[in-house]
């Protein structure tokens, strides 16, 4: 048993409502800069959809993440290390930027500038990366946003598999959810295993993968490496760039920026010990159903007297262990069995995890002969249809994802019937293998939501680092090449590119 | 100017170049890139690009080998002039004419579509022209040495290359009589080198590098970096 820490995040998915706070707040903090003008650390999906870049789900396109090849061995789809090696000079699972959108701007300068005209003066929009006139926008970072768009585009989401899916096409049996994303931080990054440079790292402390943007050397293998499609390539700095959890606020003990901003308060965040000698084993598990099991057991009790005397023998400090044993994600995802890794089946033991959300029962036609059990409706008459979510976040098995949600219903007809009925009633917590202390518990968790219930975050341990004292006058967080402000100047080794030029005359 | 062009300008390239390499290496690590545009325009690159490395790839060890390897070795192992100049116009011709196709579909993506020539520096148009001019002027050389296939105009070339690099004074004198284009040849070659560290060529050491790195120095796939500055005990 090795053990470390990891930061991990549970989203609430029951309580998005798609405001894209998250995104905004993150891409005003993390990729307002050139070169990334197309990236979003943090995105918003509606799904049923295709997503954002398009299709990313379809691992028979992109080849991202592992597999478990004939022999039984553990490689990236895109192919072991020699294959990798052999499409340095062209990347042929490599997304084109269309795939994700051409990044535009609207011309608002005329709008105060234009001269008198017959026709109301308009902001039309142009391209940021060569500055010409777009005649029409073709892709944006939400365009299916709130089932946007036909549903024969739309139901090529992959998440239908072995879903007769056109009846949900028809406008009333329609179903759809919000499906936030952003970067895994997998116990078994396939992006950091396709990095030819050793650029990206784990880091031992807290888990957040990272990439080292003086050792990038741009060979973009991460970018097909990674099946969530969360690594970005800049073109204008030629490095790959992606989500950074925020580790500057998570090291001082604060959320990262997405969680911190979500008005839905969906978002938590705290620490999950695991044991790094069984990830090899977890992630080359034979049966991918098995999957998602298979990362519950990597998971260590931070409860257990064994695990808390290898811990301290393993470097964690007392502090991580006590959030460890306080963290919201150990109880959702290991203590309540509600939350779920996305995807299991890419083989990364992804570490974002997810609550599936509750829907309207099926229609009203159907609401009388519903099937009921005691007070709470069969999960399976839900509108979302329980395959849907299952092949979302278990690999295709039901079972898990309809016992969460059995839970999640238990717990609300629990707590009606316990504040509007003033009935405690410990049988609806019974039957689904639940106290009523727990389920109160729940409530105070993913209900409430408080703050500190959401953000168990301790803070990192700098005197095990570095010197503070040294740090004194330094230059904190840069984004960039030194000391800099993130925007890199040019120097006899390479310049900045030519400034944009974005006239705004009428046209 | 004969002397200088190929008796002292060699050192100079050469010292630019290496000085240069280690200089950016040292103090701007985060401008060390391959430059790839791929994302931006998928159109042209795979077939483009790989033709290209690879006819590079071929010339660049064949001038390594061809000119650097002493003489005698080529006596020891009975390889005659004749037979080693035929195979360098015969491998070189080939990879030079697919270096050339590859790196004349990279051009003319990089110069005619708006996305990337927006985004390209002078100094990614430049160094691209040099090549193609490179390989063009080589490709010419083919036709002059069809008319000598003894090769010992070769052994000239490979006596004033082994020359610079045991610092020989007199090696610039041994190519005095060489044809012109030649001459041409030699200079962009050692143009090309002094400019080496200003431009995108630097990810040709980290393209070398990479497979060592990859293959040999990293077990298994996973990196975990620690902070610590004391390092937790290996279990």
């Amino acid at each position: 048993m090795r053990v470390r820490a990891q930061i991990g995040m549970v989203l609430n998915l029951d309580k998005c409502i798609g405001c894209h706070t998250c995104s905004v707040t993150c891409k005003n903090v993390w990729t307002s800069r050139d070169g990334v003008e197309y990236a979003w650390f943090n995105n918003v999906e509606t799904k049923p959809g295709t997503g954002y870049p398009t299709d990313w789900e379809n691992q028979d396109r992109w080849n991202g993440g592992w597999e478990r090849t004939a022999s039984g061995k553990l490689q990236p789809k895109q192919g072991g290390k020699w294959r990798i090696l052999a499409n340095l000079f062209a990347n042929p699972d490599l997304p084109e930027i269309d795939d994700y959108y051409e990044p535009f701007d609207f011309d608002y300068d005329h709008l105060k500038s234009a001269p008198e005209m017959e026709a109301f003066p308009t902001a039309r929009p142009r391209s940021k990366i060569t500055g010409e006139r777009m005649e029409k926008i073709h892709k944006g970072p939400n365009w299916e946003e709130i089932l946007g768009g036909e549903f024969a585009k739309r139901g090529e989401d992959y998440n239908f598999e072995g879903v007769q899916k056109q009846i949900y096409g028809e406008y009333e049996n329609t179903f759809m959810m919000y499906l936030p994303r952003l970067c895994e931080h997998c116990l078994n990054p396939a992006c950091a295993a396709s990095c030819p440079s050793g650029a990206i790292y784990k880091r031992e402390e807290d888990g957040i993968v990272l990439i080292d943007q003086e050792k990038c050397r741009g060979w973009r293998m991460c970018v097909s490496g990674c099946p969530y499609k969360k690594v970005y390539y800049n073109w204008s700095t030629g490095k790959s760039e992606k989500c950074t959890l925020c580790y500057p606020r998570i090291e001082s003990g604060n959320p990262t920026v997405c969680s911190e901003t979500c008005v839905g308060r969906i978002r938590y965040l705290g620490v999950m010990l695991y044991d790094a000698d069984k990830i090899e084993t977890a992630a080359n598990t034979h049966s991918k159903t098995d999957l998602y099991d298979a990362q519950l057991g990597v998971f260590l009790d931070p409860n257990d007297p064994a695990v808390i005397e290898a811990a301290h023998a393993d470097g964690i400090p007392q502090d991580w262990i006590k959030a460890a044993q306080e963290s919201p994600i150990w109880k959702m995802a290991m203590e309540w069995k509600v939350a779920f890794p996305l995807h299991p089946e890419y083989r990364t033991l992804p570490m974002v995890w997810y609550i599936p959300p509750l829907s309207p029962i099926q229609n009203a036609a159907e609401a009388g002969a519903i099937g009921k059990d005691g007070a709470m409706p069969d999960v399976r008459n839900l509108r979302i249809p329980l395959r849907y979510l299952a092949n979302m976040l278990t690999a295709g098995d039901e079972a898990p994802v309809a016992a969460a949600l059995e839970r999640m219903l238990a717990m609300r007809a629990y707590m009606r019937s316990k504040t509007v009925e003033g009935v405690t009633d410990e049988a609806i917590a019974a039957r689904v293998g639940l106290s009523v202390r727990v389920i109160e518990d729940m409530y105070k968790i993913m209900a409430l939501a408080d703050y500190e219930d959401r953000f168990v975050i301790p803070t990192t341990h700098r005197e095990q680092v570095e010197e503070a004292y040294d740090l004194r006058g330094g230059c904190g967080f840069t984004d960039g090449n030194g000391c800099s402000t993130g925007i890199s100047k040019g120097s006899l080794f390479g310049g900045a590119k030519k400034p944009l030029k974005m006239p705004t005359e009428a046209m | 100017m004969h002397n200088f062009l190929f008796g002292i300008f060699p050192y100079i390239a050469l010292g630019v170049g290496i000085m240069g390499t280690i200089a950016r290496y040292e103090r701007d690590p985060f401008t060390w890139k391959a430059s790839s545009s791929q994302l931006l325009r998928r159109k042209q690159l795979v077939i483009g690009s790989v033709l290209f490395h690879v006819g590079v790839l071929v010339i660049f060890l064949g001038h390594l080998v061809g000119l650097l390897t002493p003489i005698w070795v080529f006596d020891a192992i009975g390889t005659s002039h004749g037979a080693k100049q035929l195979l360098a116009v015969v491998a070189g011709g080939i990879a030079g004419v697919m270096a050339l196709v590859g790196g004349g579909m990279l051009a003319h993506r990089r110069w005619t579509d708006p996305r990337i020539a927006q985004t390209s520096s002078f100094a990614d148009n430049a160094i691209l022209a040099m090549l193609l001019g490179q390989l063009v002027l080589g490709i010419c050389t083919v036709f002059v040495s069809l008319g000598h296939l003894d090769g010992h105009e070769m052994v000239k070339f490979m006596s004033w290359a082994q020359g610079i690099f045991v610092f020989d004074g007199a090696a610039a004198s041994y190519i005095t009589g060489v044809a012109l284009v030649f001459k041409l040849h030699l200079i962009l070659g050692l143009l090309i080198i002094m400019v080496f560290p200003f431009t995108r060529l630097v990810h040709i050491i980290s393209g070398i590098a990479a497979p060592f790195r990859y293959l040999l120095t990293r077990p298994g796939y996973q990196i975990v970096r620690s902070r610590r500055s004391e390092p937790l005990s290996r279990r």
